[in-house]
């Protein structure tokens, strides 16, 4: 609370000239911070209460059955130690990170893009069907669209039946290249958000600027580069980390198509902390998991930020 | 201003709500019995149904809450671990597998029952194997053996005998068992040879109708119960390991796909046994639950159609065949604030009349004396006699409380091997480096 309100009183310092008494000034502060202490409140219990509690759990061999259930005992970094030494939780991380990248920052960044490109100077009929279609896949709840990502690529389903009418006999999906599967699932159900993102951010892109480059002689992909994605720099780096953010915790859609497997082979990090903390019933494990998905997804956040400078214009 | 207002109004009555179902759950007169109920297995909602009925009428006043949980094996142990975890959804009475009671009793989920059962005139029923399956690692009772069962082959004589292996079936060895699914697949090509359970996805039921009957069938052993130390680096390990590999890598199995869903025990005996499409399956005593009159299954030429063999060791050495016996009890909460009339309600559950019902209709092995000999059970059923009978080849699962998280490392081992991840030798390493974690050190396992 401290740090917010500190900043607050010492501009006032500088505009308001010493008439304004101490009192006074702190009060005002007070009462002009007073309506964010019920968002703070809720940010501190339903937020932080969470973290802390995890990063907590992380250090302790928490547990939903044996002695270890009745009191958890503190096991400083064993957890971590643990997971480092196992090539299931490398493995892990490693397909945490191509899910990453091939749902949300290419898959959904770059197609989302392209068809808000696209979809400006479509017609207003197929923009409305197109849009229509890609927003349903958005407004399903996880689970529903899950499965029915399940019922297109399971082996008897409507992708391969698809596939059969041209005469190829598609692979098993879920089974054969479960990553595939569900990184392109990820791509259907998230092209939505970021679509609908680039959509706003393309119609705040001046045209004057875009003509004048168009007489000085830049070319679609040149003004592309040069004109319109650093003008919209900032609905970039804010899509990113939030498409980011969300598909580092995906687990609906991955637990209902492929349940991790087969074996391990996708097996990101939210299904490996399910599996430990709930499966196996090592709480501690599983907290250490989501607390270093944590980490990866604040190592993110910060990269964008750094990478794209949003607040500098 | 208003709709922010009429939503606080909202949360507030929600959660008034919420608070309500909480507290009422916890008052005094309620029992709340937590059971599971998943697919086929409804045998267990109908037992406790009708043993509320009978409870209210007895105890006027009392009302008893049923939680069917409707939930996998391996999720089921999940939810009840959680629900234990508070004191506001600990059910008082919980239908509790042996595998889990010294773990769960280590875990402050269980209370004893040894002051209970010493006024229990039908304590002397039960004999002393069913007494000691529902002891903790301290000695003290937690549950009562609802039955028991075994383990061992379910063939259909129509398809072998089309294969051309003489029925009734004799195998005597693990390649006797393999040939015999090796020629159901060269003469019919639409049926799954055989099956054994595997992976994660089937949970307990992997380890123990799969694994345990395959590796306890060799020289070696998962415990050695005499130095209380686990074993590493056995070759019977990789034995059975080779043989998940044959069948699953070797197409003798079903598709490992299916193999892995959750769901697939319930496939098993309620659609591919019946309709004929699996020949041999390695699977428990208590498969007819599904297939007689009451069962969620019926399957009236079941018997003529299926026969049963135990299952031979790897190389037919002595006893010559091999089982694995487990079962489960009720068991009584801790944090239970009714803990009188919920031993009560045990007792009513277990009494003869009802542990007879229950034992016929989920065609368990009886662990009542009582029942056992009483002709309704005996003629119930016609494998009641085989498998009763392989209770003398029978082994029970090490009775200690880490068990569980050595179960997983198992299934996981097994699923590296079906998938083709891991060869048997690499999974057995991977176990073998893991075990050390899962048992509480390095000191607790023995290296062959």
């Amino acid at each position: 609370m401290s740090s917010l309100t500190h900043p607050v009183t010492t501009g006032t310092r500088g505009r308001g000239g010493p008439s304004s008494p101490r009192p006074r000034r702190l009060g005002r502060t007070i009462g002009r911070s007073a309506p964010l202490i019920p968002s703070m409140v809720l940010v501190a219990v339903f937020l932080l209460g969470p973290v802390i509690s995890s990063f907590y759990g992380s250090f302790t061999d928490m547990s939903l059955t044996g002695s270890a259930a009745a009191g958890a005992k503190f096991v400083g970094f064993d957890n971590y130690v643990q997971l480092f030494q196992n090539p299931d939780f490398l493995q892990s991380v490693w397909l945490t990170v191509l899910f990453l990248v091939g749902s949300a920052i290419i898959g959904q960044n770059v197609l989302g893009m392209g068809l808000a490109m696209l979809m400006r100077h479509g017609h207003a009929v197929v923009r409305a069907v197109v849009g229509t279609l890609v927003v349903t896949a958005w407004i399903l709840p996880e689970i529903v669209a899950a499965f029915a990502a399940y019922a297109f690529f399971h082996d008897k389903g409507t992708l391969n039946e698809l596939l059969a009418l041209v005469g190829i006999h598609g692979p098993n999906w879920l089974y054969a290249l479960p990553m595939i599967a569900v990184i392109l699932a990820n791509v259907w159900r998230g092209t939505a958000f970021s679509m609908l993102v680039y959509s706003a951010a393309l119609t705040d892109v001046p045209d004057d600027v875009t003509e004048s480059a168009e007489i000085d002689g830049a070319g679609g992909v040149k003004r592309l580069i040069y004109i319109t994605l650093p003008m919209i720099r900032r609905s970039i780096s804010t899509n990113l980390m939030l498409t980011t953010l969300q598909t580092l915790s995906v687990f609906t859609l991955i637990y209902v198509m492929t349940a991790g497997g087969p074996g391990t082979k996708s097996s990101t990090l939210p299904i490996l902390a399910y599996q430990e903390a709930f499966k196996f019933s090592q709480l501690g494990l599983g907290t250490a998991i989501a607390t270093i998905l944590l980490v990866i997804g604040a190592i993110f956040s910060i990269v964008y930020i750094r990478a794209l400078k949003p607040e500098v214009d | 201003m208003k709709r922010i207002l009429s939503a606080l109004a909202i949360g507030a009555v929600a959660a008034a709500a919420l608070s309500g179902c909480s507290a009422g759950s916890g008052s005094d007169k309620v029992i709340k019995v937590a059971y599971q109920k998943f697919g086929n297995f409804t045998q267990m909602d109908t037992q406790m149904k009708s043993v509320a009925k009978q409870f209210e009428a007895q105890n006027k006043g009392y009302t008893v809450k049923l939680v069917p949980i409707q939930a996998s094996e391996n999720d089921y142990y999940t939810k009840l671990s959680l629900m234990n975890k508070a004191a506001s959804t600990a059910p008082d009475v919980l239908y509790e597998d042996t595998f889990l009671i010294k773990s769960d009793a280590d875990a402050g989920y269980l209370a004893p029952l040894d002051s209970y059962v010493k006024d229990w005139s039908d304590w002397s029923k039960f004999p002393d194997n069913a007494k000691q399956a529902g002891e903790g690692e301290n000695g003290k009772l937690y549950g009562i053996s609802m039955g028991t069962d075994t383990r061992a082959l379910w063939y259909n004589k129509d398809l072998l005998k089309k294969a051309g292996v003489e029925v009734p079936w004799q195998p005597k060895s693990w390649q006797d068992v393999l040939d015999a699914a090796k020629k159901v697949k060269a003469a019919e090509p639409g049926v799954t040879p055989i099956n054994i359970y595997s992976g994660k996805g089937g949970g307990e039921q992997s380890t123990m109708q799969g694994f345990e009957m395959l590796l306890y069938g060799t020289h070696d052993t998962l415990y050695d119960s005499s130095s209380k130390k686990w074993i590493a680096g056995s070759k019977g390990f990789v034995d059975s390991l080779d043989v998940i590999k044959e069948i699953y890598q070797g197409g003798l199995g079903p598709s490992v796909q299916n193999a892995l869903d959750p769901n697939f025990g319930n496939t098993v005996s309620g659609q591919l046994l019946p309709q004929g499409k699996l020949a041999i399956d390695l699977d428990g005593s208590w498969l007819p639950q599904n297939w007689i009159k009451s069962g969620a299954a019926p399957w009236s030429d079941w018997n003529k159609v299926m026969g049963e063999v135990a299952m031979p060791t790897q190389d037919g050495a002595s006893p010559g065949t091999t089982s694995m016996s487990g079962g489960w009890t009720l068991a009584l909460g801790s944090k239970s604030k009714n803990k009188d009339a919920a031993w009560d309600f045990i007792k009513l559950a277990l009494n003869k009349k009802n542990s007879l019902k229950y034992d016929v209709s989920a065609t368990q092995i009886a662990v009542r004396t009582d029942v056992a000999s009483d002709p309704t059970y005996t003629d119930a059923n016609p494998t009641n006699k085989f498998f009763s009978d392989l209770v003398k080849v029978t082994h029970f699962r090490p009775a200690t409380s880490v068990y569980p998280k050595v179960s997983n490392n198992i299934q996981v081992a097994m699923e590296s091997v079906m998938t083709g991840q891991a060869t048997p030798k690499q999974a057995a390493k991977t176990y073998d480096d893991v075990l050390p974690d899962a048992v509480g050190g390095a000191k607790h396992v023995t290296t062959k």
